[in-house]
Parts: structure tokens; sequence; C-alpha cells
């Protein structure tokens, strides 16, 4: 078999084969049992005091969401100032320019929900102080605040009648703590090994086999790219992301990366399963979710190794598949296989050029993030699968005659509510936002704005069009990769996204942990057998068949005009 | 009479005929408005009439005027058609709550005017439409009764016939829990004086019929929910479309407005949308048909939700009363003298116990020539009863007290026969002790007898997942056996009223639904306290105001009824949602390829079901729209059927009639349309 193929199964094997043992240890550790990490607890119980926090006090839903939504306003102003006027603040060798307001808005906003929407590059946009006291810090408690929601979602279901959803700080703490500063400790290790920088000095300069003298950017590169992938982040110290040769030096790292950005996501679904003791429902999910990726990942890594068909027209031949935009350190395999996962899991870092991918294949990137709940991102990936699972228990239970309930709590018009306008709010911040750049694309193409409407895309028609959904699809999604043919530093853009990104993030997290909190004060329903049992194969396949038609219904128009043009119109 | 004909024919010619003209006079705005699915078709609708208007004055961008007045009428008729479901619906309901209820308008009612002590109170014979709540009347042999009321002097046999299609005559009584008389009924025997318990107006079938008609009809929670659902569905797909119009800029396509409002009206969930409230409908009509007074839409949709159902014993579970199912002669005894002896003890005996003893002997106790009998009757003294005649004495009775008797003559009590009544107790039988001359001579097991086919209805209630509970004035142990036997999961032996409440109280506090039938007046705190309380209509007015439905049939095997109709009533709601939403894929693949053809010649790919032309796509899609609802109705009147058979292969099967079904149908009915549409372009 082609061994660009194994190389793919084997990296998804070790995922799960080692999310699998995270998972078990992650539930222990909220429940509060006896693990490795306990030898931590002094450092959390000084982070408490200085804090004043109490961490055994329970919070209600709307007490964690106000701690929560508190604590990450104040995040966003700091990164915004910082970057605002990085070029005065020391640690910047390379003398490197303050952002532009609208940029570190975006900027600022976009790591802040646990995105990489980089309008800029890493090597000349930001300081080595905003890269670790912005940018990584961002990556850091963004993924915590994810995985505290998750967990919050879980004590909801954990106890049969609570309005106790845990405390957000010792949650988000315990996360840091115990999940992803010991992982990115192992991962940065690995990361620096294989020649990643992890240096405070500025920019090296070497001489080509040419002659040429070329400037080298690094710095303390290696923690970064750990949490980058850990957190579900994305955002590249460099501009060119994983595909840069520091940043994703070899193919065992390009696996290492892989790994690690799937592995807490997959892991928090596991968790899920033995923290509220139901294995089997968690294994259920997982199944779906793995279904789910297979089906993208699938068609992409085959057409990618099949090559361009306007290619194959002009008599060339192309052995080692599509090979624009790509690696030649990954191949089509493994890049296929990282342009799905990075686009289903909300990571958002590439190792290959997204807008040159196939034009399929770039759809199933967009149905990646459209659906944004395959595995999904650090925590958030839960929530959004949740909000499906909503629906379908809704439509499900509706059709075995019963009212419908989940896990024992009767789904009302309120949580409907809830679901509906969360759903709803995507396809609002996707279509309108796409809508409102073909607008002024068509009909203000020549305003008077410092990039003009009309210079926005490399590629006009079916393709251009792709590139501003896609730029829409992977803000609301908080994904961060793009279509890099599009023209994004400017105001229009880094404003509009900057929106989509905030509103893209909260309300799907608050929607759900809202959902939650209503739900586990109801009364609990004892199962019979006249309820729609959850962790049943047909409530899987249900809630697989609601997240496809109901994405399919409500992006058909815009990818029939984006990748399925382009595709019927190569062929 | 006609209304216990309950599969009257769906579309009856007067009723359609009504609901025809019902469905114009709904089209009000502020009638429309309730259903805001169909609403926005409305509005559509209005702007296809403007876009007409606009044509003819001479626009031509929009495409041919017949095109767009096509689609005008196409629309206008999905919301027709959407009124004629809920029209039909209401039609229906109301019809058959009028047959109830013309029995008993303008009955000639004999009138109590008190006069104070001394007198006799005056009679006058006066409509029945001008009694009020609280006024007395007179009902004797022959007449027909007026109005609802309970019986306060007297006790009468009364044919409810009229109502309950039972032609056996009930005995109504005043001062027990048999004392509810309703209108429309026919005094047989006897003479009874009735208080008025209603205002004209303010039966619970003029209740119910409002409910009906819509004017007091309040939506259910599920239905709220699944309004708010299919409403932010509709959002979504304004958006969709809303947004095609600066995509389709961008793709220099120019889309007319009659394209948008297509799509749109397609992809919005109309087939559940239009037949959602004739849903809801439908459920109270199925109800009245199984002879059930709702007092709200609530109350069946809860009905679907119960988790436990208490029954009463006897009538429900067991025939009436016990019946002897067996002789044990003792030792030494000969059976056929045994039985003769039973027999002849029996003969006087008009209880239903000793009439059955001589039905299982089967033997004529007049066969037997016997000289001056003397019949002794059962007191509650010596317990026992029997016949003296010639020389020979036979007692019948309880075990200890023909025990006593044959010990005071020095006779034993012989140990198989001790052995014999002990085995019958504790299998919930009970024993009668049979003696000749203080002789004992056997043992006759009198059983209750549980109703044929019960086991299996319970087996099907625990399938659903309704754990069922008998209630009963019996001791424990023949409480058990009864249990056991009828297989019912719970019992509550030597029940009290307070015994019910508790019960229901505890189930309700773990969660669960809890649904009960009574009919007394102490049964009333626990029908209000049970989530589905049905009380029996010949129960007290105390009762029947307590429970949310009132049972016309006095038949407690119905409330296994009323739960598969409430089950019915969300299933139908569910799969229809499924089927509708379902449909939007094929509609997708007509209408997309259609608008982008011309300017993306390589769409044309997507056009997977070969279309004639754009505008035979768009026009088939939209038809096919509006035919599916009014083809859909009859499943929403009768409802989907309920099958037991565990919730997630229920899901299976429903997904896949009405999910996969969904898909594939409208591919194949959108082909068929733009065949016969073709013809025509």
């Amino acid at each position: 078999m082609n061994t660009e193929l194994i190389g793919v199964m084997v990296t998804f094997v070790i995922t799960v084969l080692l999310a699998f043992p995270l998972g078990k240890y992650i539930a222990k550790m909220f429940a509060g049992e006896k693990t490795i990490t306990d030898f931590m607890y002094p450092v959390e119980r000084l982070i408490y005091r200085i804090s004043g926090i109490d961490p055994n006090k329970g919070m209600n839903w709307k007490e964690f969401l106000k701690s929560m939504l508190a604590i990450n306003m104040l995040w966003l102003f700091y990164a915004f100032f910082l970057l605002l006027n990085q070029a005065h603040l020391p640690l910047n060798p390379d003398g490197n320019p303050n952002m532009t307001p609208d940029l570190s808005f975006n900027t600022a906003i976009s790591f802040l929900v646990n995105c990489n929407l980089q309008h800029y590059s890493g090597e000349s946009g930001v300081t080595y102080l905003t890269q670790l006291f912005v940018i990584t810090f961002l990556q850091f408690v963004s993924a915590a605040t994810g995985i505290a929601c998750a967990v919050a979602l879980f004590n909801g279901l954990k106890h049969k009648t609570t309005d106790n959803l845990g405390n957000f700080w010792e949650i988000f703490t315990k996360s840091i703590t115990r999940i992803l500063l010991p992982l990115c400790i192992i991962m940065a290790v690995i990361m620096a090994f294989n020649g990643t920088p992890a240096s405070f000095d500025g920019k090296d300069s070497i001489v080509t086999l040419q002659g040429d003298t070329v400037k080298v950017s690094r710095g303390p590169a290696a923690g970064m790219i750990a949490i980058k992938h850990l957190g579900t982040n994305g955002g590249g110290w460099f501009g060119a992301n994983s595909a840069h040769p520091l940043e994703n030096p070899n193919y065992f790292t390009n696996m290492v990366e892989l790994v690690a950005q799937v592995l807490i996501p997959m892991a928090m679904l596991f968790a899920f399963g033995f923290y509220i003791k139901r294995k089997k429902f968690a294994y259920v999910i997982f199944g779906i979710m793995t279904v789910g990726m297979l089906f993208l990942v699938i068609p992409t890594i085959y057409w990618e190794m099949q090559g361009s068909t306007a290619i194959a027209k002009m008599g060339i031949m192309q052995a080692t598949g599509a090979m624009e935009g790509k690696e030649v350190r990954f191949g089509p395999a493994a890049s296929g296989y990282w342009s799905i996962i990075t686009t289903i899991i909300s990571t958002g870092s590439v190792n290959s050029m997204h807008d040159s991918s196939m034009p399929l294949s770039g759809m199933m990137q967009m149905l990646g993030m459209l659906i944004n709940a395959f595995y999904g991102g650090c925590g958030v990936g839960i929530l959004n699968y949740f909000i499906y699972i909503i629906i379908a228990v809704f439509i499900g239970g509706l059709m075995v005659g019963r009212t419908p309930e989940f896990l024992g709590h009767k789904v009302e018009a309120r949580e409907v509510k809830i679901a509906a306008l969360v759903t709803l709010l995507s396809a609002f911040l996707i279509k309108g936002g796409t809508a409102l750049a073909a607008y002024y694309f068509v009909n203000h193409g020549n305003a008077d704005w410092a990039v003009q409407p009309a210079n926005w895309l490399n590629n006009p028609g079916n393709h251009g069009f792709s590139e501003m959904f896609y730029e829409f699809t992977s803000s609301n999604a908080n994904n961060g990769s793009g279509f890099e043919g599009l023209g994004d530093n400017n105001i229009f853009w880094n404003v509009t996204t900057g929106f989509v990104l905030l509103l893209g993030r909260f309300i799907p997290i608050i929607g759900p942990i809202a959902i939650i909190g209503l739900l586990a004060k109801k009364k609990f329903i004892p199962e019979s057998a006249g309820t729609l049992k959850v962790d049943s194969l047909t409530f899987g396949i249900l809630t697989f068949t609601i997240i496809i038609i109901l994405t399919a219904l409500s992006y058909f128009p815009p990818l029939v005009l984006g990748p399925i043009a382009e595709y019927f119109g190569m062929k | 009479m006609s209304i216990h004909k309950k599969n009257t024919k769906l579309f009856e010619g007067s009723l359609v005929s009504q609901a025809l003209k019902q469905s114009f006079v709904k089209l009000k705005p502020a009638v429309m408005l309730k259903n805001p699915v169909m609403f926005t078709v409305y509005i559509g609708t209005i702007i296809m009439l403007g876009v007409c208007i606009w044509i003819a004055a001479g626009e031509t961008s929009q495409g041919s005027l017949a095109y767009n007045l096509i689609i005008f009428g196409v629309l206008f008729i999905t919301v027709l058609f959407a009124n004629f479901a809920e029209a039909i619906a209401e039609a229906r309901g109301k019809a058959q709550a009028n047959s109830l209820r013309k029995t008993r308008e303008d009955t000639p009612a004999k009138k109590i005017f008190p006069v104070g002590e001394m007198y006799v109170n005056e009679m006058k014979i006066v409509p029945s439409s001008e009694l009020r709540k609280g006024d007395h009347f007179l009902c004797e042999a022959g007449d027909m009764i007026p109005m609802d009321g309970e019986i306060i002097k007297g006790i009468a046999t009364i044919d409810e016939s009229a109502i309950t299609g039972e032609s056996a005559p009930v005995i109504r009584e005043s001062g027990g829990d048999k004392s509810s008389v309703t209108g429309g009924t026919k005094v047989l025997s006897d003479k009874i004086e009735v208080r008025v318990t209603t205002e004209p107006g303010e039966s619970f079938l003029d209740k119910m019929i409002a409910l009906v008609e819509g004017a007091s009809r309040q939506k259910t929670p599920n239905e709220i929910a699944l309004t708010i659902l299919l409403a932010s569905f509709t959002i979504i797909f304004l958006i969709v479309c809303v947004t095609l119009k600066p995509f389709a800029d961008y793709a220099n396509t120019p889309i007319t407005i009659g394209a948008f409002v297509s799509l749109y009206v397609c992809l919005i969930p109309t087939t559940i949308g239009g037949l959602l409230s004739a849903i809801g409908i439908a459920g109270m009509d199925r109800a009245l048909r199984a002879n059930v007074i709702t007092k709200s839409g609530k109350a069946v949709e809860t009905a679907g939700d119960i988790d436990v159902l208490l029954l009463d014993k006897t009538g429900t579970i067991t025939i009436g009363n016990r019946k002897a199912t067996n002789f044990y002669p003792a030792d030494g005894v000969d059976e056929k003298h045994f039985i003769k002896c039973t027999v002849l003890s029996s003969m006087a005996d008009e209880t239903p116990e000793g009439k059955s003893i001589i039905e299982l002997a089967g033997i004529n106790p007049l066969s037997y020539e016997i000289q001056n009998p003397r019949f002794i009757k059962f007191t509650a003294e010596t317990r026992n009863s029997g016949i003296d005649y010639e020389q020979i004495k036979i007692r019948k009775g309880a075990s200890d007290a023909i025990r006593n008797l044959a010990e005071k003559a020095g006779n034993i009590f012989p140990a198989e026969t001790a052995e014999r009544v002990k085995l019958i107790s504790s299998n919930g039988g009970t024993p009668l002790v049979v003696a000749e001359n203080d002789k004992i001579l056997g043992v006759i097991e009198l059983q209750d007898i549980i109703k044929p086919g019960i086991s299996e209805r319970f087996e099907r209630l625990r399938k659903m997942g309704i754990k069922t509970v008998m209630v009963t004035g019996d001791n424990p142990l023949t409480a058990k056996f009864i249990a056991e036997k009828a297989g019912v999961d719970d019992f509550i032996a030597e029940a009290k009223p307070e015994d019910k409440m508790n019960y229901i109280k505890k189930e309700q506090s773990e969660g669960r639904l809890v649904a009960m039938m009574g009919d007394g007046t102490n049964d009333a705190p626990a029908l209000a306290q049970a989530d589905v309380g049905v009380a029996m209509n010949s129960g007290t007015a105390a009762a029947k105001e307590a429970g949310n439905m009132v049972d016309l049939d006095n038949d407690p095997t119905k409330l296994i009824e009323i739960v598969e109709i409430g089950k019915q009533l969300l299933m139908t709601r569910g799969t229809l949602t499924t089927f509708s939403i379902a449909n939007d894929v094929a509609k997708y693949f007509a209408i997309v390829p259609a608008l982008f053809i011309t300017s993306i010649p390589a769409l044309q790919a997507l056009n997977i079901m070969q279309l004639h032309s754009p505008e035979s796509a768009i026009l088939s899609a939209v038809i096919f729209n509006a035919i599916i609802i009014p083809m859909l109705i009859p499943l929403a009147l009768k409802g989907v059927a309920y099958k037991p058979i565990g919730a997630v292969a229920l899901l299976r099967r429903n997904l896949i009639i009405y999910g996969l079904g969904g898909i594939i149908v409208p591919f194949i009915g959108i082909k068929l349309l733009d065949l016969v549409v073709a013809l025509f372009i």
C-alpha cells in the first residue's frame, strides 16, 4: 500500500491511542480523584490565594458565564493595547512596527477567541514580546476557556438535578496547570530537538548555495508551536505557518503536530464518557464524529493525490498528485489529511496552502468549518455538537411519541429557542458577511478605500467567491485558516471578521451553557422503554443526518456558486 | 347512533364544503399571523400578485405574465390548502361534538320551583335551555334527562346508550359515587330528582367544542417548541434567499422575483407548517371519537408522556365479580355427590358467585327432585347459606364458619381440605367450604377472572415504557397473585383513597408522569394530582371537575387508548417535520441549477433530475410543494400509527419511512410534474 496513506493512518491511530488514556486522566482529574499531576496543587493554591478565589464555591450557569465573559473582556483590552504599542516595548530585536488599530482589533479578537485569523505575518507583524505575552498567552487561556466550558456541560449532566456547573476559575486554572502546560512542555521539547528555533536572538543570516545572503527570522517558537496545536489555536510563529521549514521541519514533526491538534478535542470526548459515567454515549459520539471526518478526509486525499484535471488536460504528468501550494516533505496525502483535520478541529494552522487545493477539497475544508463539530475545537467542539444533539433530541423525541428529553431532562421551548438561535446565528454571520463582501465587490468596487474592493481578489470568478466565503466561514468557526488569495488586511475585512469572530465564539458557548444550566435544574425523569436512548447508534445516525441536512440546506447556494461551479468548470 | 361509527369517512361532503368556505375565511391576516410559517407564504403570495401587476404594467425583466401568474396561483393555493387542513380538522371535531350535543338540546324539563317547607313544590315543564346551574328537575320513567346534573334524591335505571353506545341500562342513585347523570340519556324506571351542575354552554362538551373551534385553543408546550424550531428554519431559509441576491449579482446572474419567492416557499417547512394545527385538533378529535372529552389539548399531549398508569382492579383487570372455577371434594367423598350438594346449596343464591357455581357445575338444580326445600339465607353472623330438605342440611360458607359448624357437631375438618383452603387463598382465590349435615364434603374455589387479552395490553404498555399499577381493596396476598397473573408491574393492596394519592405523589417526585381513572368524590384529589386524570362520566361532579378528561363510556381500559392517542399526536408532528425538511434536498436540486444554468452552464451537471427547463423546474417544485399538503391531510388527521416496539426501533422505522422517504419522494414527484408541465411550456 501507498506509504503516504499508511503515514496518515498511523497518525490517526496514534492519536486515538493517546487520546483515550488522556481522556481517562482528564475525567479523573476534574472529578477530583488522585492523579499524577497532583504535585501542581501548591501552584494552583498559590494562584487561588493571590486572585482571591474560593475554588470550592459552585456556580450556576449565569455566574459561570459572567466569570468567563468578564475575564475574556479583560484579556481583549490587554491584548489590543499591547499590540497597538508593541514597537516601543522590549523584546523587539527586529524593530517591528506597531499594529494599526483595525489590525490589532482583529488580531486581539482572533487570538482571544482561539482563532488564528492572521491578517499579519509573524516575522514582521509582531514582536517577541507580543508573540509571547499576547499571542501565546491567549493561545493558552482561550484553550483553557473552551475546556472549562465543556467541563461545565459535563457537570450539568453528571448529576440528576443541579444548578452547580462547577467553579469557572478552578476548572480554568486546572485546565492550564494539569493539561495544557504539561503537554506543551513535552511537545516543545520534541519540536526543539527537531530543529524548531527556541532563542530570543533576532534574525539570522545565511548564505545560500547560489551565494545570496538571506535573513532568516527565528525566535522562541517551539513553545508557541506546541500550544498552537494542543490548544487548537493554529496561529503560526511565521507567516507560512506549519508549511514553514522551521515551524514544521520534517515528516515526524508533521505527525506530532497532527496528533497534537486532535489530541485534546478527542480526549475531551472520552473524558465526557468517563466523567458522566456514560461511556457508550461518548463512544457513539466519537464514532459519529470519526465517520463524519472520514467523509471529508477520504475524498480530499483522493482528489489531492489524483492531481488537477486542468493540468492533466495540458498533458502534464502528475505522478505526485496536486503539488501546487504543498510542501514536498509532506506530500498530498498528509497535506490533504492536515487540511481536513485543521478545519474540523478549528485549529486553522496549515501545512499547505488551502487556496491551491482542488475545488472540491476546498469545499470539504469549508464543510469541516461549517459543521465545526467533528471533534471540534478544544472544549467547544462538544458544545457545538451539543446544539445539534438538542435539535436531534427534539425531532427524534417527537418521532417516538414523547415530549423530547435528553438524559432525563425535558427539552422544551426555551432550550429549543436557544439551540435554534445558535444555529441561526452561524447561517446569518457566514452568509450575511459573504453577501456584504459580494455586494461591495460588485457595486462599490472602486470605493475610495485604502484597498479597493475590486482589488480584494487574486482570482475573481467562482474561486474568488470561495475565497470570500471561506474567510467568513473560517471566522465564524474560529478556525483561522484562509484562502489566502484574499487581500484581507484592510479595514473592511479586519472589522467585519472581527465581529464575526467574537459572535461566532461566544454565542455558541453561551447557548449550550445556558441550555445545560436550564436542563440541569429540571426534575430528573428516569429512563423507560419509551425513552429515546441518546446513546444508541440510531440516535447517533439521526444526529449525523441532521448535521448533514442542516448544513447542506443552509449553505447549498454559496457552495454551488463557489467550489461546485469551479469543479464543473474545470471538468 | 351515528356518533358511534368510529370510522366516519375522512372527507364527508358536507364537512368538505364547510371547510372550503372556512379556508377563505381564514385568509384574514390576523388569523394567518398565528402560523408564522404560512404567514410568510401569504406575504410571498401578495408579493407575487404585485409582480404580476407590475408585468401587466409593462415590466419585462421578470419573465412572462403567464409564468408569474401561475406561481402566484400555486402559492395562493398553498395557503388555501394549509387553511383547508385546519378547517377540515375543525369541522370534523365540531361535527363529532355537535352530534353529542344535539341529543340534549330542547328536551322538555320538569323543573321544580321550591315554594317553602310547608307546601308541595310546584313543578312546571320548561325547555331545557331555561335550566340554570343549581336548578332542580324531576325525571320519571320514560323521560329524557335534559341537562347534566347530580341526583339528589332517588335511584333509577338509566339508558345511557345515546352517549356510550352500551345498551345495558345502568343504575344511578343519589349520594354515592354513581350520582351523576348526563343530558340526553333516558330514565327507564323509577323517579329521580336532579340538580343541574353546569350553566348552559359550559358543559364539558361545550368547552371541548370551543377548543376545537379555535376560540379557546391554546398551543401546547410541544407545539410551541416546534413552532419555534420551524420559525428558525424559516429564518435560515429567508437568509439563504436574501443573501442569494448579492451572490447572484457577483455571478452576473439575474434572478427574477418569482424565482426568489418560489425558492423561499419551497425551502421553508410549509408541509408541517400547514398541517401543524390540524394535527393538534385531530388529536382532540380522535380522543372524542374514542368517546373521551378532553378539557385541553395539553392533556392529550401529556397522555403520550405517561410513565405510570393507575388502574382499578375490578372492571379493568378482572371481570366484575369472582367466579367458581373448581370443585375439590374431600377424600372419600363422591365427586358427583359433592357437586350435587354444591348446586343445591346455591339454588337460591342470587349472588353472582352463587350463580357461577351452578354455571360451573352445568346442572339445572331443578333436575334434582327434592321435597320441601327450605332455603337458608346468608347472614353476616353465620357467614354461610344453604338449604334444608328432607333430613338433609347443606351449608356453604367461609371455611372457618363451616369448620366451626363441623367441629361443634364433633366432626373433623379433614387435613386435605384445610390444605386446599390454604392453597386457594394463596393463589388469590376465595375458598367456600361445603358441608352436608355438618360433615365436610369439600371446597369450591372462587377466582377473580382476569379479562381476556388484558395481559397482552399490559405487555404492550410495558413496551411503551409505561408501568401499570393495580389498585384494589383486596389483601396483599390476593392482590399480589392477581397482579402477577394479569401482568401488572405493581399493585396497591387494601387501597384507601389517600393511598392512591400518596402513590401518585411518590411517582411524581421521582419525575414520572402518572395517569389514573376514577369516579368517586374521594378520587377527586387524586384525579387532580395525576398528570392525566380521566373521570368516568358516571362519576360524581367533583370527580369530573378534578380530572382533565371525561370518559363517556365509563370504560377503565380507555386509558390505554388515550396514551396511544397522545403518542400518535407527538409522532405525527415529529414525522411530518422530518418529512418536510427532508423534502428540501430534492427542491434544491430542482431550483438552484435552474437559477444559475444560464450564466454558469457547467451547473447543468447538478440538474440530476434532468428537468425540462428552468421555468418547468421551478413550477414543478412549487406545485409539488403545494399538493403535498392535501395529500398528507389524511395522515395528519388519522395520525401516524404507533407501534410499541421500543423507542429506538420506532425511531429507526420512522426515520426510514419519513426521513429517507422524504428525501426520495419529491425527486420522483417533481420529475413527474416536470414531465407534465413540460407539455405546456
